[in-house]
């Protein structure tokens, strides 16, 4: 496939591997922001090929992950009332809330459905105008276009059983909780290439300069991770901290004028909970205006649950900031696995913990 | 956190309110929606995430890597 | 598949399968003697006893089950019908055996249209001619609509197996190699495609086919085979494996010689789905002993449904259990057992 293949080139690769090695001469400790990107270090194996020196510390960008507790208990509610079909992306079906997980109110009965895509949700609720079609909309800002289109199109066609419960959450806010956090250890960011495909690096340019770290946008292969590493290691080498684009094949500064455009309409910015973090100033997006009567939290009579005391033993949210590693838990692969888990990121397709646990168990053993 | 593949637009079809795609990725085709990428047009390649184009891929910045490895030199 | 018999049961009469065509009476002889019997035709079935009565020659027998539920029970390259005769006639192939017979038992879901169970009998009958088996003994029953799922199959297969042949986990050491005779995927991407509205530049012939003529010829040719299995539900991955949990051998897999078609790629990259998890019929592994690996590809090459097989890796010593992929770049990681269904993702 083009412009994918090209980029798991095992020559070229080791070309980098070497570059980097070359390059570096102190430790260093970077962040990878978005799991995708945690996904493909581990996948390929490439943290293990990186020069000592160089630490990798993941980062919160699993949305998955980060949805609050409270949010996936509203949406289990939601699937379970006759009236309701829950429509959700493959990626949440498995994710506990307080109790349990969508996939088993599936098998309870609960009419629960996977899309792939925003607008086929909205397809479903033209095929069932008896039914009350609640949208699962999850994301960072790759997939908030997406879901602000399926709003934009229900107004249009004045779809009346069209519902979306939102958590959407901005990346900015997260990687400055992150670098002004008294106990940081991140020195540079690999910051997520969709999600600046979409916002641009603008902001990023700020944050490089306002916490002196530097910041390179990254895409999701192989060779892509490698050269942004060695942008990155060059920059804190020399001492510099600015804002670069390794994915400018798909990355532009400003971003994508049309996508943003449709997410200022439609969404406004929110305080947020991140699971296992705690509440970010304005990190999330809430519906607006004419949007407002999709949100199912304002359609629906949901209690306002709240989340259970400590997810005990689970530390996913040092995880999630980077400040520990997921073998550092004690539940690791033993009460914690991706068939009975305790947190989010062992079940979720680019969780940290499902990370470790699929790609490099054995090496976490050592 | 972002599924998002490079696929080519074979063929466009102009909705009353959509602007659907066929997007080729390897052997297989997808409808995709390209109201994001307004001048995208046959031939092009665009990153598809949830069945909407993000970006054009711009092929000269694509071989940015391909550049940078032969500046390093060596075998 | 050209030309397509017509259905012997009046559909004027009775479109749809009813409770009573399972009832025991005379819709039940109807659907016997004029659809099932004529289909499976031969002289084992036509006593009609509770069971065949068959030779065996002083030999070891190969004996399998397995059931059918697969939705849509008709999808690019093949149907139910085809996968029930062929995947139990590969299990017993996986044995090291010949297929030689075949039990089948329908559990037939109320409603469904007469002209579908036709295609898939007639479909079955043509997969036993193709897979060298007779379809001995069977029995159909039909339950209310809403407790089943169209149509549920389930075969029971015998064979015997080939003299001086021994498969098993038990025989799997370090320094065999491990050939897989057929490109990744292609039967479960056939149906994920399908259901997702994906279409394909190159319809994907379902691989659903008998392998016994590919083991056979491996043999022929005097290869020392130690394990064969066929990687369907879970993919590659679950039989690499259970093999490797069973054996007490580590195994080692290269992703450059993984064979992946362009049309499986391109599903697997938009769903975001790993090959080495997606089911697979007509496509087997071989453990065959060590320096064999490239003959045996050599001779399954001479066969349509070989012609993409590779070695991909080998049994070792090191961590026993485990199965570990050296991965494009050079690096490695595990290829760990698959945690519930495979979902399409969007992250």
């Amino acid at each position: 496939m083009r412009y994918l293949d090209e980029y798991r080139d095992g020559k070229a690769a080791r070309k980098l591997l070497d570059a980097i090695a070359d390059a570096t001469t102190r430790p260093w400790a970077i962040m990878e922001v978005c799991g995708s990107q945690t996904h493909c270090f581990l996948k390929y194996g490439i943290d293990r090929m990186l020069p000592e020196q160089v630490a990798l510390i993941h980062g919160p960008g699993c949305p998955v992950c980060v949805t609050p507790v409270e949010i996936i208990d509203q949406a289990i509610s939601l699937a379970s009332r006759p009236d309701v079909i829950l429509v959700s992306y493959g990626d949440m079906l498995r994710v506990p809330g307080s109790a349990k997980d969508l996939l088993s109110v599936k098998a309870e009965g609960g009419d629960v459905r996977m899309v792939y895509s925003p607008l086929d949700a909205l397809k479903l609720a033209r095929e069932h105008p008896d039914r009350k079609v609640v949208f699962f909309a999850i994301g960072f800002e790759t997939t908030a276009p997406a879901n602000a289109m399926a709003a934009v199109v229900a107004e249009r066609e004045g779809i009346d059983n069209f519902f979306m419960l939102t958590s959407h959450v901005l990346v900015p806010p997260a990687l400055e909780a992150i670098a002004s956090a008294p106990d940081n250890r991140v020195q540079g960011f690999l910051a997520p290439g969709h999600v600046c495909t979409v916002t641009g690096y603008v902001d990023y340019e700020r944050l490089a300069e306002r916490y002196r770290m530097p910041i390179v946008v990254s895409g999701f292969e192989p060779l892509d991770l490698l050269q942004a590493t060695y942008m990155l290691v060059q920059q804190l080498e020399a001492g510099r901290h600015e804002a670069e684009n390794q994915y400018s094949r798909s990355v532009k500064r400003e971003g994508n004028p049309q996508a943003l455009a449709i997410m200022d309409n439609v969404f406004e910015v929110v305080d947020h909970g991140w699971r296992g973090i705690g509440v970010i100033p304005k990190s999330g997006l809430r519906l607006k205006g004419a949007y407002a009567r999709f949100d199912a939290t304002r359609a629906f009579d949901l209690e306002a649950t709240t989340a259970p005391a400590t997810e005990s033993v689970c530390i996913a949210g040092l995880v999630l900031r980077g400040i520990r590693k997921p073998v550092d838990c004690p539940a690791f692969g033993s009460d914690c696995t991706p068939e009975h888990c305790l947190g989010a990121p062992m079940v979720s397709s680019e969780g940290a913990c499902a990370a470790y646990y699929h790609y490099a168990r054995q090496e976490a053993a050592r | 956190m972002c599924l998002g593949i490079p696929g080519e637009i074979v063929s466009i079809e102009e909705g009353e309110q959509l602007r659907t795609a066929k997007v080729r990725f390897g052997g297989a085709t997808r409808d995709v929606y390209l109201d994001l990428v307004p001048d995208a047009q046959v031939g092009d390649y665009v990153i598809v995430h949830v069945g909407f184009a993000l970006s054009k891929v711009d092929p000269e910045e694509a071989g940015s890597v391909f550049d940078m490895l032969r500046t390093l030199g060596g075998p | 598949m050209t030309f397509f018999p017509e259905c012997p049961l009046p559909l004027d009469e009775y479109p749809r399968v009813l409770l009573a065509h399972g009832g025991g009476g005379r819709l039940t002889q109807n659907l016997i003697e004029r659809v099932l019997l004529p289909s499976f035709d031969n002289p084992f079935l036509a006593p009609l006893h509770d069971g065949a009565l068959l030779d065996v020659d002083g030999g070891r027998l190969a004996f399998t089950t397995d059931s059918y539920v697969v939705q849509p029970p008709f999808f690019p390259g093949g149907d139910i019908g085809r996968l029930a005769v062929f995947g139990t006639a590969n299990d017993l192939a996986m044995c090291g055996a010949r297929p030689l017979y075949l039990s089948c038992s329908l559990i037939i879901e109320e409603g469904l249209p007469m002209e579908d169970l036709w295609r898939v009998i007639v479909s079955m009958k043509e997969a036993a001619v193709e897979a060298g088996v007779q379809v001995v003994t069977g029995d159909s029953k039909v339950v209310e609509r809403g407790k089943g799922d169209g149509v549920f199959i389930n075969t029971a297969g015998i064979g015997a197996v080939l003299s001086g042949l021994d498969v098993g986990s038990q025989r799997v050491q370090p320094g065999d190699e491990i050939v897989l005779s057929g490109s990744l995927g292609r039967h479960g991407i056939a149906i994920m495609a399908l259901r997702e509205g994906l279409s394909l530049d190159a319809a994907i012939e379902s691989d659903s086919a008998p392998v016994f003529p590919l083991v056979e010829a491996l043999v022929d040719e005097g290869i020392d085979i130690h394990m064969l299995r066929d990687p369907t539900r879970g993919g590659v991955s679950s039989s690499l494996n259970e093999i490797a949990g069973k054996s007490g051998a580590g195994i080692v897999i290269e992703e450059s010689r993984l064979p992946v078609g362009p049309e499986v790629q391109g599903v697997c990259e938009i769903l975001g789905l790993d090959p080495l998890y997606v089911a697979n019929e007509g496509n087997f592994l071989a453990f065959v002993g060590a320096g064999q690996g490239e003959r045996a590809v050599e001779v399954l090459r001479g066969y349509s449904l070989g012609r993409e097989a590779v070695v991909i890796g080998r049994a070792v010593e090191e961590h026993p259990g485990v199965v570990i992929m050296k991965t494009l770049i050079g690096g490695e990681r595990i290829v760990d057992v698959m945690s519930g269904e495979q979902l399409p993702r969007i992250c």
